[in-house]
């Protein structure tokens, strides 16, 4: 039985129509907060890479140009942070992992997501396959900003944000699952908002 | 979410206030009184729950304010906007109950046998999680060299600024107050950058290990100038709080 807090009250309330839309324990910003372990990375797009790896193999790389060229989709999806904002209706323009991935051939069940600075993150391959998951460069009209993970970021909408690596340049094909970098500092495996799956054990 | 207990699970348990500390008129350090604290690491973060007389709960993360072996004590600014911090910073009071579990967190900490150099960059409220580092220094009795840079808006809003000001050996502080100084003020009198990190930080060369936290635009800049400055990236850890209008 929770200690009731007398004089405690909510004060944040949750617009018509969006209450299904905020997972347990969020709260609505319209502000787009930055979260990152370390300074932010800025990699010259001329040196940028996008590496799909399994071990010591990279079997397949494109260049920026080249990512340039693959075809892109717009969406609009809700965004919920493991700190406890959310924010709906954010506008991403980028390459499908499924477009990626179906350049090579492979029987991996997971992913480890790596960035620029060192950053990872792992991911069942289900949840970057199936038209969840992108490898976005703009943000609403303009390319993504560098504290916000540009020049690209993984968008997976449906886990929390720390899973939307910032700086991506790869993915790693895992036959098991391991944990990334906040994965071992005790954030959950999976990451579900919905499951308020924030910690290990959730 | 509540349920049996898993391996390395965090469970919400009851926590009582065992003291309040008014640091500032917007800042106040709550000491929690904790049955079952698993012990925390200096930088680490806790998660406290407030419910409501009608059920309605509110879940926040604040850094930890003290040492690793110290009772659970956090410091908690007040928000306009916000739905947590008013109530812990005007309406709790000693003896009241609440929920937290934790610690959260394991990248932004300091122990001791990581060594130093320190360089410590704090911006208004970020200053909590780099006292607790502090205080872990002081209480292992460690001889790692610090500097700390402080950068607030107004000296009424230093926070710990006694206690800061008790450091001295092998600690070194520079405060800069950004939106007014008061009449005789030494301290410096400007935003951040990297000049004035160049002029008080220490030189790159000698391998210094630098935490920073604050506001986002405060951590982006202190963080960039500190790589620009030669600072190994890998030994800039970052907290970054703000623009999220709800803490």
């Amino acid at each position: 039985m929770s200690p009731i807090s007398h004089g405690f009250h909510r004060r944040h309330t949750v617009p018509d129509g969006a209450a299904d839309r905020v997972p347990p324990g969020q709260y609505l910003t319209d502000g787009f907060p930055v979260l990152s372990a370390g300074p932010t990375p800025h990699t010259p797009l001329a040196e940028w890479t996008f590496s799909v790896r399994r071990g010591p193999l990279t079997l397949k790389s494109w260049t920026w140009q080249e990512f340039q060229e693959l075809p892109a989709e717009t969406v609009t999806v809700d965004i919920h942070c493991v700190t406890r904002w959310s924010k709906l209706d954010t506008e991403w323009r980028g390459v499908s992992v499924d477009t990626l991935l179906d350049q090579v051939e492979h029987d991996a069940g997971y992913v480890m997501a790596f960035s620029d600075g060192g950053y990872t993150t792992d991911l069942p391959l289900a949840d970057v396959t199936g038209g969840k998951a992108r490898v976005a460069f703009s943000y609403g009209d303009a390319p993504l900003k560098p504290e916000h993970g540009g020049p690209a970021r993984l968008l997976v909408p449906h886990l929390y944000f720390w899973k939307s690596a910032k700086w991506v340049r790869g993915l790693e094909l895992m036959d098991e699952d391991k944990p990334g970098f906040w994965e071992t500092y005790g954030y959950n495996m999976y990451g579900d908002p919905w499951k308020e799956q924030r910690y290990q054990g959730d | 979410m509540e349920g049996t207990a898993v391996p390395g699970r965090l469970t919400w348990q009851v926590a009582t206030v065992t003291a309040v500390t008014q640091e500032t008129p917007s800042v106040r350090t709550i000491g929690l009184g904790v049955p079952s604290w698993p012990g925390h690491r200096a930088g680490q973060h806790l998660d406290v729950r407030l419910t409501a007389e009608d059920g309605y709960s509110a879940e926040r993360s604040y850094s930890i304010a003290s040492a690793a072996g110290e009772p659970v004590a956090i410091t908690v600014e007040r928000l306009a906007d916000g739905e947590v911090s008013p109530y812990l910073t005007e309406d709790l009071q000693v003896g009241d109950q609440l929920e937290i579990r934790g610690p959260v967190g394991g990248y932004f900490v300091w122990e001791t046998a990581d060594g130093g150099p320190l360089l410590l960059v704090g911006g208004g409220s970020g200053i909590v999680p780099l006292r607790a580092i502090l205080r872990q220094r002081e209480h292992s009795g460690s001889d790692v060299p610090v500097k700390l840079l402080y950068s607030a808006r107004a000296l009424s809003e230093l926070i710990y600024r006694d206690e800061l000001d008790g450091y001295h050996y092998g600690v070194e502080i520079t405060y800069t107050l950004t939106r007014e100084q008061p009449a005789g003020w030494t301290g410096y009198a400007r935003r951040v950058d990297r000049a004035l990190l160049a002029e008080i930080a220490w030189p790159a060369g000698k391998d210094p290990l630098a935490y920073v936290c604050g506001p986002t635009n405060f951590v982006e800049t202190v963080a960039g100038a500190l790589v620009a400055l030669g600072y190994e990236p890998g030994r800039v850890k970052t907290e970054r709080f703000g623009g999220t209008g709800g803490r």
